[in-house]
């Protein structure tokens, strides 16, 4: 059964109170919301199995914590999106801004067009695709997880990196301080064809080259002080 | 944080629709600065006039007899246009010098001039305001607007959006310039001199200067990337049209729109939620440390 709630008629509280008891029921349904006009925090705090469709853009935050529930925008998404996700999908048709999937935990966010600046900043194990470019600053600090990014990536790419892994198709304009370029192993292979079949991608695992952690800044050392 | 809108009409037959597409724009980005709002507005001018828009606290009385006294002291008399606190006085080019001197010295906020420029900005509710000034009513070819949430002055109509610096040029901005005080005191050693102690108004200075100097638009506002520190979204107008510049670190949102009819800027999508043709326009965000204008 879909139920479509019109955010002409439906205040967004309303909406977010709905899609949140549906999420809680573990019923699995569907919602599709009508004209969304770019509101905030749309869909966030989902905590259980709900396939959402918001058709058009949204603005900050949506989809934010989400768990087990399948969110789709069918436009482009605001700062923050699918922030501190835990698990289920999130995709993003259009562009999505800043900060997409900051500190998400786990999970799939699929951006189908471009992500700006900051993209997955302290993942924690999310995995992000972008089909498009991503922005300056992304994965900055990010812990766990992998960002693959079919385009271009901007200016200091994995900035202070931890454990997430980082697969860029196309250029990267600069590598941020302690990120490297490294070995792609076949399990590193495999990893990346699940992730792009999961996000319908039209690409080959082989044409991406594979960044990370040189580990140097984990721990103080004198000899790296420029680099702090 | 603030709220930015713009909008740049590409077709004359959207021209009287302006001040009412602008009008929601601007309310709709009310929760991103509520304390005032701010509006330029670019429309007909006649040739060799020029309009200044002033303001008063007390326009009752500031404003009465304001055309024959100014008429008297410049030997043409202006045609005055009283809106809410504001007025716009239209009079020849070549007098426009000679009648700020006067309308200053008088006591009048001077809130900008320009061949095709009026700004309108007050505190309060930016519906409140749009109410005052009739924003709604007025056409135009472009526009910009501001909804303030103060950081770096206070809250006073001086302290308001869009600010001008220059005939026919102003500026709106989301963020805060670290390093205002110092370019005050840079430009002023230049002779250029602000109005108030707002960050912003430095900014606009500065392009305006540049531009004086003989700087292209573009290159000013490349310019501020370089010599302005801080956080910003700028959106500055000018008689022919609209630029936008950010900061290389870009916190600040930015949205634009495209379609055959329009520019149009926003802090946020949501502004432009009632905008005709916007389901099918092209929906972007400008990139960090570029120039971006639109001119006619």
């Amino acid at each position: 059964m879909t139920t479509t709630l019109d955010m002409t008629s439906t205040p967004l509280r309303d909406v977010n109170v709905t899609l949140q008891a549906a999420a809680r029921a573990q019923a699995n349904e569907t919602y599709v919301i009508a004209n969304p006009r770019g509101a905030h925090a749309m869909a966030c705090g989902l905590d259980g199995p709900l396939s959402v469709t918001i058709k058009g853009p949204t603005g900050y935050y949506c989809a934010g914590m989400n768990k087990e529930a399948s969110v789709t925008v069918e436009g482009s998404a605001g700062p923050g999106v699918a922030e501190n996700m835990m698990s289920g999908v999130v995709t993003i048709e259009g562009d999505a801004s800043q900060y997409a999937g900051a500190t998400g935990h786990g999970g799939l966010l699929n951006i189908k067009g471009n992500a700006s600046s900051r993209c997955g900043i302290s993942m924690k194990g999310i995995d992000i695709v972008v089909h498009g470019n991503i922005g300056h600053m992304s994965a900055f600090m990010a812990q766990k997880g992998n960002l693959v990014v079919l385009g271009d990536a901007g200016d200091a790419l994995g900035d202070s990196l931890y454990e997430a892994r980082l697969f860029v198709r196309g250029s990267v304009k600069s590598l941020g301080a302690d990120c490297i370029e490294k070995e792609m192993r076949p399990e590193h292979l495999e990893t990346l064809k699940t992730l792009l079949e999961q996000a319908g991608a039209d690409a080959k695992p082989e044409e991406f080259k594979r960044y990370g952690s040189a580990r140097k800044l984990y721990n103080f050392n004198i000899d790296h002080a420029d680099e702090y | 944080m603030c709220g930015i809108v713009g909008l740049f009409l590409k077709k004359d037959d959207l021209r009287p629709k302006l001040g009412d597409m602008l009008t929601d724009m601007l309310i709709t980005m009310t929760d991103r600065g509520p304390d005032s709002a701010g509006i330029a507005i670019y429309g007909d001018g006649a040739e060799g006039a020029v309009k200044i828009t002033v303001q008063s606290d007390a326009p009752q009385s500031a404003f009465a007899g304001l055309d024959a006294e100014l008429g008297a002291a410049l030997g043409v008399t202006p045609e005055v246009k009283v809106v809410d606190t504001h007025a716009v006085l239209t009079l020849p080019e070549a007098k426009a010098a000679e009648a700020i001197a006067w309308l200053e010295a008088r006591g009048l906020r001077i809130m900008g001039s320009g061949a095709s420029m009026e700004i309108y900005k007050e505190v309060g509710l930016p519906k409140d305001v749009a109410a005052r000034f009739g924003l709604r009513e007025m056409g135009g070819s472009h526009g910009i607007g501001h909804t303030r949430m103060a950081t770096e002055s206070a809250v006073t109509t001086l302290g308001a959006h869009p600010f001008s610096t220059a005939d026919d040029q102003c500026l709106v901005h989301n963020g805060s310039l670290s390093n205002h005080n110092q370019m005050r005191r840079k430009l002023a050693k230049k002779g250029v001199m602000t109005r108030s102690e707002n960050d912003t108004e430095v900014g606009a200075a500065y392009i305006s200067s540049r531009i004086a100097e003989g700087a292209s638009l573009g290159e000013a506002l490349e310019g501020t990337i370089e010599d302005l520190d801080g956080f910003f979204t700028f959106v500055t107008g000018t008689k022919n049209g609209f630029g936008v510049v950010r900061d290389p670190i870009a916190c600040k949102p930015a949205v634009m729109a495209e379609t055959d009819d329009y520019v149009a800027f926003a802090s946020e999508y949501r502004a432009f939620a009632d905008l005709p043709g916007i389901e099918a326009a092209r929906v972007w965000e400008p990139e960090p440390a570029t120039v971006y204008f639109w001119e006619r």
